[in-house]
């Protein structure tokens, strides 16, 4: 139950939002949207209480059966690869609410709306273990973030709605054709789980992967297919960006552990090159491009690719190190990167500005607001004591164990995620006053101030004390490296039995 | 298979009886709204849907007429959604032809005439049954999309679809009578046996169905024989798209199932290879000149040839490797897609009628500019039409399209793979003209300020429309179940 709770109180708060809200009772819908977004934490606060974190099994594991007709089942339940995600998701929505307080002030019950919806459908995509229920929820998704760029966005917000919506939709169309062929390879069922047991050749599971990867790939984003996240975090309001950077692009890496891993084991291990290549390209490479950034936005947004190119690159040297690794710098860069695009969220609602050139000496004028996001910038680049250093260094470390040359490369990440974090926080907020705007700004208020807090705390607990998170996911990590490591290709047919030809669906049966 | 079984075609008997009624009492009513002739109409509708809903719920096959009408679960469940569609078409379209001087009798009672022809087809047996819906139905379409004779569009628009119209009913007339020629019957049962003996004539049988198939191609309206969808559907006035692109479709699948099906089942080979060329050249002629598109009536025609590319696919997935064990599979699929299109179809065109009013015709896409603004509800309802229309999930088209796919891959042959990807890239390009329908909805400023003036039946049945696109979305597994048991059903005999 209380996953189903997680979902749909998140879903029919937002609805009767919808529903009710009218923007001459602004205030009534603000208070509403944040008991809403609180109640929603709560009900997910459970979880973390009541995981055991002693096994790999799915924990409340919810099943009904959905649609008889493709048996399609209400399956829903978490392991210690995704327990984590479901507050986190929760957490961020009432940051979002809290966020959006005065800023937004037209058609606010839609905004706040859309993002309950949202938070709603992203907590179904961490916890359905039925592929059909996972597709459903990770299309549904689509529709909030599409309003929410489009109509509080900036001025090419059109352009950047549209460029996210087909992009992700062109990638999940080809796992849904993946997903129905499993469907008939496995005897009729989208039990996710029956899928990790399934045998499959080695051509299969390479047309699989491959197919899992345009979908993955698009939503992480990788390099190359990244190039809507730059246009959408842009555009996007305060909200949508924290929302898009914090946890959608977490639903694509939960993709590659959920799916193409355990699915496709030996495509994976025989394609890892290519993935490796790719998340090295997306670190080094896109890690240049956001120093050049004149936008404060667009460099976060680039620096958002580049650490999640870490998180593809621990999932794909197989060592445990790596893959937890991976897992804790999504939830860091959960943390970090929404707290980035809510200091920038701040002082654009200050100067309507995202020009790096717009600022300077915010310090001056802002002491309290710039001692924050100076925190965030340093776990930005992976200071020590910092969320984003746990996650980052633990990749680093799986990467030399896997080859040093690879762990070299990923090293020089640091390198330039320092470069660009703290150039922009020196040319933002150091230096003299530079205009009249900076001049008059006012320093945060005490809902920013909440916010930020909250924020902090959680980035400086994870910094200090990663126990609880790599606790969770020992057991899952160990075991999903364990079953990728096991071929899944079918054992030869033995020649004598003709009846054997039927043996990869047997398995299955049982 | 000899005898009358009055019974069994009762509801088409009522209908019949009923429109002449309808016809006569009109000629009293002086109402200038008409309303005694109106509720008289929906009323029969509504007995009529209902005894379809029952006998398709007794599931029971019955011959009538001495074999010339089957009333089989399939023909029970189609008119019956037929039936609902035809009332709430005429729910939405009261307003918008009162205030266009179009509410006479003959509205109501070629209205009926033409559910009275869907009904006859869905439930035929007989090649020349089949014949006498099609013209039953069409004859009153064409008079119904010439109700406006002083508007020049609507008069070309008739003009175009009564000639084209003929044109597609000699191509299926006279593939039938190849097919009577090399069969020497025109049973479809009769066919069917005389095909899979054998003994017929191959190039014979080959020749009329490329025929036959022309003909069905042109009503479902899949390219190459789509010519007439968009012009039709522009220049008729919306009350009588919305008669044109609903009910019909359904009847056309209907036939398509007894010709090509239980007719001519042993030919698949054949049919099927133009389906799917048909299928593949409907996607993307619908999906490409739909995104060219600013008036909304003809992106939705346009959208509408990519909508039964789609379903076609289904159609052509039925036999495979001379194995039928996916038959019922495949038809129902594309049966249930036929369904949620009606429905779905209904509410977008619906949505021009309850935005147009006097002396305006909200039917430009720019109309709906900031109609979020304007009535949030209504924004939310048409988006989840779109969002069905592009098959995104959590609307009802999504498992349109997905049944459609699954049947496709549970070929588990190569080519049909290939179309099951081929078909979701070009949804993928549908998905940007419906998507710029809620862009313009959510994100554009609203041009016409005006309150909407539909009045409260036309404003509780659209939002009922919109929460069965979404409910059947989020539990589609009942009507699923109806469209695979009427058709495994309907196969079984």
């Amino acid at each position: 139950m209380l996953l189903s709770l997680s979902i749909f109180l998140p879903i029919v708060c937002g609805l009767v939002l919808l529903a009710l809200g009218r923007d001459d009772q602004v205030k009534a819908v603000r208070w509403l949207a944040l008991i809403a977004a609180l109640a929603s934490f709560a009900v997910t606060l459970p979880l973390i209480g009541g995981f055991d974190s002693s096994t790999a099994a799915m924990q409340f594991v919810e099943n009904q059966p959905w649609i008889e007709r493709f048996n399609v089942r209400y399956h829903l339940g978490v392991d210690g690869i995704s327990m984590w995600f479901v507050p986190l998701t929760a957490f961020i929505t009432v940051i979002v609410v809290i966020a959006a307080w005065e800023v937004i002030e037209k058609r606010v019950n839609q905004y706040m709306g859309a993002f309950l919806l949202l938070s709603g459908l992203m907590i179904g995509v961490f916890s359905a273990l039925d592929g059909l229920l996972f597709y459903v929820f990770f299309e549904a998704t689509l529709i909030p973030m599409y309003i929410i760029i489009g109509v509080w966005g900036g001025p090419r917000r059109v352009y950047a709605a549209f460029k996210f919506f087909l992009y992700t939709l062109a990638g999940s169309l080809l796992m849904l054709i993946a997903l129905l062929y499993l469907y008939f390879q496995s005897g009729g069922s989208f039990d996710i789980q029956a899928w990790h047991q399934l045998p499959l050749p080695l051509s299969t599971q390479t047309l699989l992967f491959f197919a899992f990867l345009a979908a993955f790939s698009v939503k992480v984003p990788m390099w190359p297919v990244h190039t809507w996240l730059p246009d959408a975090h842009v555009e996007a309001p305060t909200g949508g960006s924290v929302v898009l950077a914090a946890i959608m692009l977490k639903l694509g890496a939960y993709g590659f552990l959920r799916f193409s891993l355990p699915i496709a084991p030996d495509a994976a291990h025989h394609w890892s090159w290519l993935i490796i290549a790719m998340s090295l390209i997306g670190v080094v490479y896109i890690g240049l491009v956001a120093l050049v950034q004149q936008d404060m936005k667009k460099l976060v947004a680039y620096s958002s690719i580049a650490h999640m190119g870490f998180v593809t690159l621990g999932f794909f040297i197989f060592n445990e190190l790596g893959m937890s690794g991976g897992l804790v710098q999504m939830i860091s860069h959960g943390f970090v990167s929404g707290a980035m695009f809510l200091s920038i969220g701040v002082l654009y609602d200050r100067v309507h500005s995202r020009e790096i050139a717009a600022y300077g000496g915010v310090v001056n004028t802002m002491p309290k607001f710039a001692a924050f996001a100076l925190f965030f910038t340093m776990a930005n680049c992976g200071l020590p004591a910092t969320a984003g250093f746990v996650g980052e260094w633990m990749v680093i470390l799986g990467s030399a164990k896997y080859s040093f040359w690879l762990g070299a490369i990923a090293a020089t990440a640091l390198i330039s995620g320092a470069a660009y974090s703290l150039w922009m926080y020196k040319r933002v907020y150091f230096g003299p006053v530079t205009n009249e705007n900076v001049k008059t700004l006012k320093d945060i208020n005490a809902r920013e101030f909440l916010m930020l807090a909250m924020l902090a705390i959680a980035v400086l607990f994870m910094g200090v004390y990663p126990k609880p998170f790599t606790d969770v996911m020992d057991k899952s990590v160990s075991h999903l490296l364990k079953h990728t490591g096991t071929s899944k290709l079918p054992v030869p047919v033995q020649p004598a039995a003709p009846a054997m030809s039927e043996s990869p669906a047997q398995p299955t049966a049982n | 298979m000899n005898n009358m079984n009055w019974l069994a075609v009762y509801p088409e008997i009522i209908l019949l009886a009923m429109t002449c009624v309808v016809a006569m009492v009109d000629l009293w009513v002086t109402d200038p709204q008409r309303r005694p002739t109106y509720w008289l109409t929906q009323l029969t509708l509504v007995v009529v849907g209902a005894m379809h809903l029952g006998y398709f719920q007794e599931g029971a096959t019955v011959y009538a007429m001495q074999g010339m009408v089957v009333a089989d679960p399939m023909g029970h469940l189609l008119a019956f959604f037929a039936c609902i569609a035809t009332i709430v078409t005429l729910v939405y379209a009261r307003p918008y032809v009162a205030s266009r001087e179009m509410l006479k009798g003959e509205l109501f009672t070629l209205t009926l005439f033409s559910m009275l022809g869907v009904s006859v087809m869905v439930s035929a047996n007989n090649f020349l049954v089949v014949y006498l819906g099609l013209e039953l139905m069409s004859l009153s379409l064409y008079a119904l999309v010439a109700l406006r004779r002083d508007n020049a569009n609507a008069t070309e628009a008739a003009m175009k679809y009564f000639v084209l119209g003929a044109l597609a009913s000699g191509f299926l007339l006279y593939g039938l009578s190849m097919m009577y020629g090399a069969t020497g019957s025109l049973s479809i049962p009769r066919v069917f046996e005389v095909i899979s003996l054998g003994e017929a004539n191959k190039s014979v049988l080959v020749f009329g169905v490329v025929f036959v198939v022309a003909g069905l191609a042109f009503k479902l309206g899949a390219a190459p024989f789509h010519m007439w969808v968009p012009d039709v559907y522009h220049g008729a006035p919306t009350a009588t798209t919305l008669l044109i692109g609903a009910a019909p479709k359904l009847a056309a699948f209907a036939i398509t199932i007894r010709l090509l099906v239980e007719g001519m089942i042993g030919l698949a080979v054949d049919w099927q290879q133009m389906l799917i060329v048909l299928a593949i050249a409907s996607l993307l002629v619908g999906n490409l000149a739909a995104i060219a598109q600013t008036n909304l009536k003809r992106m939705l025609a346009y959208s509408t040839i990519a909508q039964m590319g789609f379903m076609l696919l289904g159609l052509a997935s039925g036999v495979v490797n001379d194995n039928t064990l996916s038959a019922a599979n495949a038809y129902s699929s594309a049966m249930f897609y036929a369904v949620i299109y009606v429905m779905t179809t209904l509410g977008s065109f619906g949505m021009i009628l309850l935005l147009s009013r006097q002396g305006h015709e909200a039917e430009e896409i720019k109309d709906m500019a900031g109609l979020a603004k304007r009535s949030p509800w209504y924004a939310a309802v048409m988006t989840i039409f779109m969002l069905s229309l592009a098959g995104i999930p959590p609307t009802a088209g999504f498992y349109a399209k997905l049944s459609v796919l699954q049947a496709l891959i549970s070929t588990n042959n190569p080519l049909y793979l290939g179309l099951a990807i081929a078909a979701v890239l070009v949804s993928l390009i549908g998905a940007y003209y419906y998507l710029r329908v809620i862009k313009v909805m959510f994100f554009d400023e609203p041009t016409d300020s005006s309150p909407l003036g539909a009045p409260a039946d036309v404003r509780v049945v659209m939002s009922l429309n919109g929460v069965a696109v979404l409910v059947f979305g989020l539990l589609p597994g009942g009507l699923m179940a109806w469209c695979a048991q009427a058709i495994v059903k309907t196969l079984a005999t």
